[in-house]
């Protein structure tokens, strides 16, 4: 390997792909449109590009880290393989019948998900485990081998391409599943087959189901996706391994990646939160709400201790103006946060009660928004920034756009102006507001799932369209101080190349403080640690990192309630195995964790422990502080032009200045706008902005005591 | 710009109380509340108007809990009021139609000033008495009453209060700490209230409240034009307890808004399936808004345009001392009744009559050997029919309607007491045949587990009366209840099922929506080929 590291992040995404090539001497990117049709073309066009630009060998490279969104696509666009999905005796519906309710109160027209596989297309076996793994009724090896013959008799053109297994309680033990899987790969060995205690041991059948359904159905094309992707960059003249990010934030190998393709869901967005955690990290900041805005939606994410808060499951898909409820469900570890269609290209409209409203539909790239002249014809939050002033047709970075503020003028008039009798201008700004409140409060009613309070939060703004609308956010949460780090606008696949080896266990096992079985907890925690472990040494195995061995990290957590709650509360438990006070040591745990939660503790009330997760991931590299800037100089304003500040409510004459000639130090008082290619900050009237040592813009109040604090 | 700022703020609000709604999903200890959703959560004018709410709520909740913040005001007394305060009742008939429901108003006082109040509502696990179910003869039976009165006072919690609900219910930790989980939810709405009060520069928000009653008063009076003014009945047969109930409406249509009077409907009974009218107002407001308004949020002016009246005796005008426990199974039928009503003048709208009310059980699991030492556990369940056929859509598989609740996991189920669920499925065939077929219902098997019996708590209905279809659809599937024996079980009531033994439960599916002759052929293959017809 000549000359250090060199490394790639490629994030394909539904609009564009971002290609990120990291050297020592500086880092270089690119954004292609996504090629829908074959996705690896659009990575090597990219990949070519930086490499061109940085002068390099694609041979050097050391390490090409992938993420796409080629899994949720097929979930959404329902282009999967032919899969059956075998169950449990009585429980052939369970994923269509859902959580029976409606995601809409509402809406007497209301239509449900389609289960991603149909009522002819699945099965069921007799056997049932009990929820503390009993045998009620045991595995039929006749029956068994009859539905396997079943299921292999098909005409070709009927085929099953892969086969998801899911037992009920099949967390607890998953003996028939397996049991099932060998006596179908026996009669069917090319089929993909998938079971629900490997892919997803968690309680709730509704979710596991789901979860297994959806590796099984992605399973096929992702294993040939990710070997063609592999095969062309090996034949482009690259030698290194590839890795793939998944939705907890970690790298895994291909081959993990091909058996588990459900766990690449929302990769994106999570190395976007990587991204922050590491500028969060670099700044010392602990605490950090994450803000990433692109053309159709925003995700938010809360970031402690420079780690982002995961969750258990999540949901993937949804039909219906991304309201909760109307997607399908997706049991894996995630990165928590919240995505709302929020977007540049998020239309806007006046609806029946005289209101603005903005998204969840979204103009995406084509039209497009009625300012790019590719057709649309709706006004967008894009369109609304452009008459506001906030965007310039002289500093829109996208090649090929020449942006028409006639055409943003003339839909924002006709669709919002003149329903509610507004001039253009104030339209504008009305869509601006209401698409920033939105943001904010969706930023709210997360925290408070999370027990938090933003005010005190750093926020971290990327991706294209957070940087203009996140000094606005800020001042809806109280937020203080504002960082855009260089790069935003190729975020997530900057956090690809952040992002530890890391896997994370998940299980579900029942355990109360006050009857605690120290020793069965000790050998559950010690099995996932086994098993996490060996995903994280199967990754590093292929890795050509020279140097030391990296050092494993574990972290063990139990997800505790007061019996009767529904809801648990993560609770981080200490490296060492438990003894007889194992039980009280939890409940203590617990009561602390709860007071933060939700103010104060239940005396009285018995607690208990429901899952369980076991975490191994390489240590961070300790990163390079960044100390705080104080302005050292004032800029000097060359150029200005008219803004609409949405905090006073008027126009201002803002200074316009390039980033690319801003120095650490350097300091802009607002009204501002800060230009690159590809996205543009805003600085209101009421906020300065210094630039940091690594180029990250601080964004704080004009009042506050300089950086410096 | 104030009329942006207005909408800023109306969203805000709504932001707010979904935050209250939250934080009582989060820490409630009620099955109903947490897993199943069914809770209310409010934001009140100082006259204890309704201004905002959080749309996570089922209508039995929404609309009865927006009558009841002016109750409170006038049994506390407006000079007792201070800041700090909580106030608390399940009364059936100022609260949410029946003892379950605790509803926990608290008030907000700012700068020395009442500025608003909060108020939520949630399904406690147990009030004592006989347990849930349908068969006191009187609310003295279904368990402890809390009128109206003080949770605490300037943030001093009543402690003689706690110590009767203590002494008086089953899971006592758990019924007192939702107490707690109630007033603690408003206090996170009241925070908010402050911060979007302080940002704003506003000292309250009466001037808000005006702007969106206004607005919503003008919109939704508009969307009422849609049904023309004038008379409209309906009439619809329910189950009851043992004897059938017919329901009847009046619908009384003018500018000014809809009037139902529910003369015609049947008496109360003498068990507990009696609804208050605060209840059935309820379920007419929701038939009324999700008909003709969908978009409408509801609030204080929304409502205020549904008026409802009944004669006295009748079972939508349960008085005290009747017995109103499960007052949703008759309760639920009400949005059913008055859609019908519009029916043959919103052709394009109003689906076909579904299974209605919620199936929901209460098990009190005891130990078959007394000295077994086995644990008694409660476990309740909710389970949904089909709804009725749309006019363009096939009706929803074992889905509530109109109730807003989910079910729970049959994993989560068996973790929380001795039973197993055999069986949760769709039944094929009992959809109602139409152009558009009904919604399937649902089959349910379960079981004690070995050392267990069930006293098994039944509260089902369309087990006689089926949903009809509509414009010549087929009526639904009746529901069935038996064990495995063949053993027939009364569809109310509280009877035994043995160690041993399965109890089966096959839920009613939803009425047809025209000729089945016309239904496209594809449905039908469909139909066929995945089993939903046999």
């Amino acid at each position: 390997m000549a000359g250090g590291t060199m490394r790639i992040g490629a994030d394909v995404g539904g609009t564009f792909t971002d290609v990120v090539l990291e050297t020592d001497a500086g880092m270089f990117s690119t954004k292609v449109l996504t090629t829908y049709n074959a996705p690896e073309r659009g990575i090597l066009d990219g990949v070519a590009t930086v490499v061109a630009e940085a002068g390099a060998d694609l041979a050097d490279l050391s390490t090409f880290i992938h993420g796409t969104t080629l899994a949720t696509n097929a979930l959404i666009a329902r282009t999967g393989a032919r899969t059956a999905l075998v169950t449990t005796a009585g429980f052939r519906d369970t994923i269509e019948m859902r959580t029976e309710s409606r995601f809409e109160q509402y809406d007497l027209n209301l239509v449900l998900p389609t289960p991603l596989i149909e009522r002819k297309d699945r099965h069921v076996l007799a056997e049932r485990i009990s929820v503390d793994g009993q045998v009620l009724r045991p595995f039929d090896e006749a029956e068994a081998r009859a539905l396997v013959d079943h299921l292999a008799d098909r005409p070709d053109d009927e085929a099953y391409e892969a086969v998801a297994i899911g037992f009920i309680h099949a967390y607890v033990d998953g003996t028939h599943e397996r049991r099932f899987r060998d006596l179908l790969l026996e009669r069917l060995p090319g089929v993909a087959v998938s079971i629900s205690s490997e892919v997803s041991p968690q309680m709730r059948e509704f979710e596991r189901f789901n979860t297994v359904c959806a590796n099984a159905y992605v399973q096929p094309l992702m294993a040939s996706y990710l070997r063609e992707l592999d095969e062309q960059l090996q034949a482009s003249g690259a030698r290194c391994p590839v890795y793939l990010i998944h939705s907890g934030g970690g790298l895994m190998s291909v081959d993990s990646a091909a058996r588990f393709p459900v766990r690449l869901i929302e990769s994106g967005p999570a190395g976007g939160a990587i991204f922050a955690a590491d500028i969060a990290a670099r700044h010392g900041l602990d605490a950090v709400l994450s803000y990433d805005m692109g053309g159709t939606t925003a995700k938010i994410c809360l970031i402690e201790d420079h780690t982002p808060s995961t969750a258990k499951t999540f949901e993937v898909a949804r039909t219906h103006r991304f309201t909760k409820g109307s997607g399908m469900p997706i049991s894996i570890p995630v990165i928590e946060m919240i995505e709302i269609g929020a977007g540049g290209g998020s239309v806007a409209g006046v609806d029946v009660l005289g209101q603005i409203r903005v998204g969840p539909l979204s103009a995406g790239s084509e039209p497009g928004p009625a300012s790019y002249g590719l057709g649309g014809i709706r006004p967008t939050v894009t369109d609304a920034d452009l008459v506001l002033g906030r965007l310039s047709a002289d500093t829109f970075g996208a090649p090929g756009i020449d942006l028409s503020d006639e055409a943003a003028r003339a839909a924002l008039s006709s669709d919002v102006a003149e329903v509610l009798d507004l001039d253009t201008n104030e339209a504008a700004a009305g869509v601006a507001e209401v698409v920033d409140e939105n943001m904010a409060n969706a930023a709210r009613v997360h925290a408070v799932e999370n027990g938090k309070d933003v005010a005190k939060y750093t926020m971290i703004a990327f991706g294209g369209g957070a940087p203009l609308h996140a000094g606005r956010l800020c001042d809806k949460l109280d937020v203080e101080e504002l960082l855009v780090p260089p790069g935003a606008s190729v975020g997530s696949a900057i956090g690809f190349l952040r992002a530890p080896f890391a896997y994370e266990a998940l299980r579900s096992q029942h355990e109360s403080a006050d009857a605690f079985n120290a020793e069965a907890v000790n050998r559950l925690l010690s099995d996932m640690a086994d098993e996490a472990t060996s995903f994280v040494t199967g990754a590093l195995a292929t890795s050509d990192d020279a140097g030391d061995p990296p050092v494993l990290e574990t972290e063990r957590w139990a997800f505790m309630r007061y019996a009767g709650q529904g809801w648990e509360i993560p609770v981080r438990l200490d490296g060492g195995p438990f003894d007889h006070l194992g039980g009280e040591l939890l409940a203590n745990r617990f009561e602390k964790a709860y007071e933060e939660f939700f103010g104060r503790a239940i005396a009285g009330l018995a607690i208990e422990a429901i899952g369980w997760s076991v975490r191994v991931a390489t240590r961070r590299p300790t990163v390079e502080r960044v100390a705080r800037l104080e302005a050292i100089r004032e800029v000097a304003i060359q150029r200005t032009r008219a803004i609409h500040d949405a905090g006073t409510d008027t126009v201002v004459e803002a200074a316009v200045v390039e980033r690319d000639a801003l120095s650490p130090g350097d300091r802009v008082a607002g009204p501002a706008v800060i230009v690159e290619p590809q996205t543009t900050t805003w600085v209101s009237s009421n906020r300065q902005m210094v630039v940091q040592a690594d180029g990250c813009l601080l964004i704080i109040r004009s009042d506050a005591e300089g950086p410096g604090r | 710009m104030s009329e942006l700022r207005n909408q800023v703020m109306w969203n805000r609000l709504i932001s707010i109380v979904e935050e209250q709604a939250l934080a009582l999903v989060r820490t409630a200890f009620s099955t109903s509340v947490r897993e199943a959703g069914d809770l209310s959560a409010g934001v009140y004018d100082p006259e204890g108007r309704m201004i905002a709410q959080a749309v996570t709520g089922t209508p039995g909740h929404v609309n009865t809990m927006a009558a009841a913040v002016a109750n409170f005001i006038e049994d506390i007394g407006p000079h007792r009021i201070y800041e700090g305060d909580s106030y608390i009742t399940n009364d059936p008939w100022k609260g949410t139609g029946h003892l379950h429901d605790f509803t926990v108003v608290n008030p907000v006082f700012r700068n020395g000033t009442l500025v608003a109040f909060f108020a939520c509502t949630a399904h406690v696990v147990d009030v004592g008495g006989r347990g849930y179910g349908p068969d006191a003869t009187e609310v003295y039976e279904e368990g402890l009453f809390v009128p109206i009165m003080k949770f605490a006072e300037r943030g001093v919690v009543n402690e003689d209060l706690l110590n009767i609900v203590r002494h008086n219910v089953r899971e006592a930790g758990q019924v007192v700490g939702d107490l707690y989980s109630l007033s603690g939810c408003n206090d996170t709405g009241i925070r908010r209230l402050h911060a979007m009060l302080d940002e704003f520069d506003l000292e309250g928000v009466a001037e808000l409240a005006a702007f969106i009653f206004d607005r919503t008063a003008t919109a939704t009076r508009e969307r009422l034009r849609s049904l023309p003014a004038g008379t409209y009945t309906n009439k619809m047969r329910v189950d009851g307890y043992n004897d059938s109930v017919d329901l009847m409406v009046t619908l009384t249509v003018d500018t000014d808004g809809a009037h139902a009077d529910f003369t015609g409907t049947s008496a109360t009974c003498a068990h507990g399936v009696n609804v208050p009218l605060t209840y059935a107002h309820a379920y007419f407001s929701y038939a009324m808004l999700v008909a003709l308004a969908p978009e409408m949020p509801s609030n204080h002016a929304s409502l205020a345009v549904f008026t409802v009246s009944a004669p006295e005796g009748c079972i939508l005008n349960a008085k005290h001392p009747e017995p109103v426990a499960v007052r949703h199974v008759i309760g639920h039928f009400v949005t059913d009744l008055c859609l019908g009503a519009i029916a043959d003048t919103l052709p394009d709208v109003v689906p076909a009559e579904g299974a209605g009310a919620l199936w929901n059980f209460q098990v009190s699991a005891r130990a078959t050997d007394p000295t077994s030492g086995l644990p008694p556990r409660e476990i309740l369940m909710f389970n949904s029919g089909g709804t009725g056929a749309r006019p363009t859509l096939d009706g929803l598989n074992a889905t509530a309607f109109p109730s807003g609740v989910r079910t729970m996991p049959a994993e989560a189920t068996e973790q929380a007491g001795p039973i197993v669920v055999w069986r949760k499925e769709l039944r094929p065939d009992s959809g109602g045949p139409g152009r558009m077929r009904g919604g399937l219902g649902q089959v349910i098997e379960l079981g004690p587990t070995e050392g267990y019996e069930f006293a098994f708590s039944c509260m089902f209905d369309r087990v006689q009366n089926p949903a009809r279809g509509r414009h010549g659809g087929g009526n639904g599937e009746r529901g069935r209840v038996y064990l495995d024996d063949g053993t027939p079980f009364n569809a109310k009531g509280k009877q035994m099922v043995p160690e041993g033994r399965t109890l089966i439960l096959e839920l009613p599916g939803g009425g047809g929506f025209g000729d089945p002759e016309e239904r496209d052929p594809e449905d039908v293959i469909r139909d066929h080929k995945q089993g939903y017809v046999s």
